[in-house]
């Protein structure tokens, strides 16, 4: 007689979907999900009712109609007779406009702050402190509104500036304004491929002598060329061929001046390297280099002109019609007009934006460059590497792989903060597809969510960009 | 037992909002107050006095139905609204009417589905420049800045009027009309566009309002109402016939003064049949017999409320104009009590 090991065989019960653990989850989740699909059919449901309550139907046909409404800030041609879609695509390009700008100026502010806050100086390390306090602990739309009154209570308004009230900067180019700032505007003609096709040419040039450095230096130990000679060749190129075009006389002329100046440079800094004998070597190189800079600049606003004017009088001056030139804003009727204006508005929310995520970027640096073990940088010292070559080619790029992946978010934040634009009256997509067109056509779902979508891919596309990146400068662990 | 609870509860819940709006007047009436949409603060239409409590031209409106609803005007919750916010507020049933300088268009009538219930102002978009500009007329205008509320009417016709005469301008946007003036008197704009109704009250509120004048350009007709949903039609016709009611009571000499009077009886059947001592208007409106008589006893008729706010004794000092009775050559013109 043997005796049966295997145990019975249990029959399924409908309580054990709760008490027995083996299926507890899973009924769990299907009751979770049969809620959720139940909440879903609801929402839906009550949204189709309301609307045909509200007799309205659900339709995106509105983004084709005429939008009728004008918009100040426009990167794509746009006028009153463009569609609500183009409207919105207005939008979204002054959107990205603010983010890019944004996101630019707050790394830098913030990793400024970042490094700043960790100065042994005590008052600069305060001052960041309180800069980064202040703004964390603040809305920003506050910010946003400060900084947009500051803009547009402190600045002079256009016609000051015809009354002599106001007056412009940098030989009367540039108009600040409660408007905005005017800048000059480059102007293209035919002529002007040419000086890109040059461009091209000396990016090619510069980055083959480049390599061909780096190569060099692998081999021999020879240090590369240095940064100064590579935007030399590029700049250099380019402004030849720029220059050509007003004429082989004026070419020579302008490189006369330039060889006058580049001289009035060699010999001052040479002249100051005695009276810095005492200095540390490095820092009397950089200062008299410094020194010479200010004295050739000098020379070039002020002396070279009047050379100029002594050379071309006799003779008459050479004429010059260069492919790309700058329209300069003039005051004409209520506003300047010519260049560019950056508005008082995108002022107002770029600095705001960047301020604001620039403090956070400032934290996340500092615990980056706090992660790197202290030994590092003493190693570098120890090298003799000033503190400024250490925390550029030591703690930084170590740091990064802390930095990165908290950045993106704040990105993400930036942009997505973006849309507070509507404090300042600046014609992001929210004022113009998600305000206006709404409005006026009272598609508010279809709107919103053609809003939600768009800041959903963008969100994504940030991140995306974000974490490659970070797949790249993160440690690579084999 | 867990699903049928939530079967319930959403049931509860799709019974909730099917109800919201079906009637409008039982929910003031549950409420006790009636949510009524209105300025951010426009002077002489809308906006708070010195104690806090709301008083203007559209305000009245609001009053006048809370008195004919609630018997009592001062039960009004009043809900500032911008040019932005008004009509979601006025669909999702934030709000049971909506009074608030908003003009009268087809596409606001037909596609977004609202119900106008008539005319308290007739006016006309405008604009306001500093005297110190030298400009005498809006053609004039050819690259100026333009400051103008989102939302609204008065930013399509802007840009239809500088197109149409090939004119250029810069629009700078702006929320509210408070905004509007701060960037306006700080120079940020040369010219400040919105009905001339509104720029006049906007004016009256200036430090020296001397030194801007309202150019003599007006470049649309703004047909201004109080607005209620689609589809409510017995709160429609509350809405719209204690307005007709303010309107009659002007022309047939009804006033604040001489209401207790006259709702003793007279001669005139016009006149009993709206102070409620004649026929059914009352009950056929769902409401009593005094309704009206406690809309025009609220802040009286409607040229009482018109001198009371925007009339030429008031800062703002608006002339009656095209807002005088039909009978004195306006276009002020209530439908018969009848």
């Amino acid at each position: 007689m043997s005796i049966s090991t295997q145990p019975p065989k249990e029959s399924f019960q409908i309580g054990q979907l709760l008490s027995d653990t083996r299926y507890r989850s899973i009924t769990i989740q299907i009751i979770a999900l049969i809620l959720f699909a139940l909440g879903f059919w609801w929402l839906v449901g009550n949204t189709i009712e309301n609307l045909s309550r509200l007799g309205k139907t659900f339709s995106f046909s509105f983004l084709g109609q005429r939008s009728n409404y004008d918009i100040n800030q426009r990167l794509i041609s746009y006028d009153s007779t463009s569609t609500h879609g183009r409207a919105a695509v207005v939008g979204i390009l002054n959107t990205l406009l603010v983010a890019a700008m944004g996101c630019v100026l707050a790394t830098v502010i913030g990793v400024m702050a970042g490094v700043l806050r960790l100065s042994k100086n005590w008052i600069v390390a305060r001052l960041m402190a309180v800069y980064i306090e202040g703004f964390r602990n603040v809305p920003l739309l506050l910010w946003i509104l400060l900084i947009y009154a500051m803009v547009s209570e402190s600045t002079p308004a256009p016609r000051a500036f015809g009354s002599g009230d106001a007056s412009m900067l940098l030989w009367d180019s540039i108009a600040i304004t409660n408007r905005g700032i005017y800048i000059p505007g480059p102007v293209f003609t035919p002529g002007a491929w040419l000086v890109l096709a040059a461009f091209i040419v000396g990016l090619g040039v510069a980055w083959q002598q480049w390599s061909a450095s780096r190569k060099r230096q692998i081999a021999t130990g020879t240090p590369p060329m240095s940064r100064w000679l590579a935007a030399g060749i590029v700049l250099g190129i380019t402004g030849l061929v720029y220059l050509l075009q007003g004429g082989i006389v004026f070419t020579l002329l302008f490189l006369l001046q330039l060889a006058i100046v580049v001289a009035v440079f060699i010999y001052t800094r040479r002249a100051l390297r005695p009276a810095l004998k005492y200095v540390p070597s490095q820092t009397a190189a950089s200062t008299a280099a410094a020194l010479a800079g200010i004295v050739a600049l000098l020379w070039a606003l002020y002396i070279a002109p009047i050379i100029w004017a002594a050379l071309t009088t006799p003779f008459g001056a050479p004429a010059f019609n260069p492919s790309i030139a700058l329209d300069i804003p003039a005051l004409g009727g209520f506003n300047f007009t010519g260049g560019f204006n950056v508005r008082a508005s995108l002022v107002a929310l770029w600095l705001a934006l960047s301020l604001y995520t620039g403090a956070f970027i400032a934290e996340i640096v500092r615990s980056g460059i706090m992660a790197v073990p202290k030994g590092q940088s003493e190693a570098a010292a120890a090298l003799g590497m000033p503190a400024g070559r250490s925390m550029t080619m030591v703690i930084l790029p170590q740091a990064m792989r802390v930095i990165v992946p908290p950045m993106i978010s704040q990105y993400l934040n930036l942009t997505k903060n973006s849309s507070l634009a509507i404090a300042v009256g600046y014609m992001d997509v929210r004022a113009t597809l998600g305000g206006i067109t709404i409005n006026q056509t009272g598609r508010e779902l279809e709107g919103m969510l053609l809003m939600g979508m768009f800041y959903l891919v963008l969100s994504l596309m940030i991140a995306g960009v974000g974490n490659w990146f970070n797949a790249r400068v993160k440690l690579k662990e084999r | 037992m867990k699903k049928s609870l939530v079967f319930c509860a959403m049931g509860a819940l799709a019974m909730g909002t099917g109800l919201a709006q079906a009637a409008t007047l039982d929910d003031v009436k549950a409420r006790d107050v009636l949510n009524c949409g209105t300025n951010t603060g426009l002077a002489g239409f809308a906006a708070p006095n010195a104690d806090g409590v709301w008083e203007g031209f559209d305000v009245a409106v609001c009053r006048a139905v809370a008195a004919a609803v609630l018997g009592d005007p001062t039960k009004v919750n009043f809900v500032p609204t911008t040019g932005a916010t008004r009509f979601t507020a006025l669909a999702s049933g934030e709000i049971d009417m909506l009074s608030r300088v908003t003009t009268w268009t087809f596409q606001r009538d037909v596609e977004l589905a609202f119900d106008f219930v008539g005319v308290n102002y007739y006016d006309g978009q405008g604009f306001i420049v500093p005297t110190s500009l030298g400009v005498t007329s809006a053609h004039e205008l050819d690259g100026a800045t333009v400051c103008i509320q989102t939302g609204t009417t008065t930013e399509l016709n802007l840009a239809d009027f500088f197109r149409a005469n090939g004119i250029s301008y810069e629009p700078v946007p702006i929320e509210t009309n408070a905004e509007g003036q701060q960037q306006y008197l700080a120079g940020a704009c040369d010219a400040y566009t919105t009905d001339a109704s509104g720029l006049a009250a906007t004016r009256a509120t200036f430090e020296a309002p001397g030194d801007h004048i309202i150019l003599p350009e007006i470049i649309s007709k703004e047909p201004l109402g109080p607005v209620v949903r689609h589809g409510d039609n017995q709160w429609g016709d509350i809405v719209r016939w204690s307005f007709f009611a303010l309107v009659a009571a002007e022309e047939y000499g009804i006033t604040s003064a001489n209401i207790e009077e006259l709702s003793a009886g007279t001669d005139n059947p016009e006149i009993n049949r709206i102070l409620g001592t004649e026929g059914n208007l009352g009950e056929q409106l769902g409401l009593d017999a005094e309704w009206a008589k406690r809309a025009i006893a609220a802040e009286g008729n409607y040229g009482e409320i018109f001198a009371k706010y925007l009339g030429t004794d008031t800062p703002i000092g608006l002339d009656r104009g095209l807002n005088a009775l039909w009978t004195q050559g306006g276009l002020q013109y209530a439908m018969p009590f009848r």
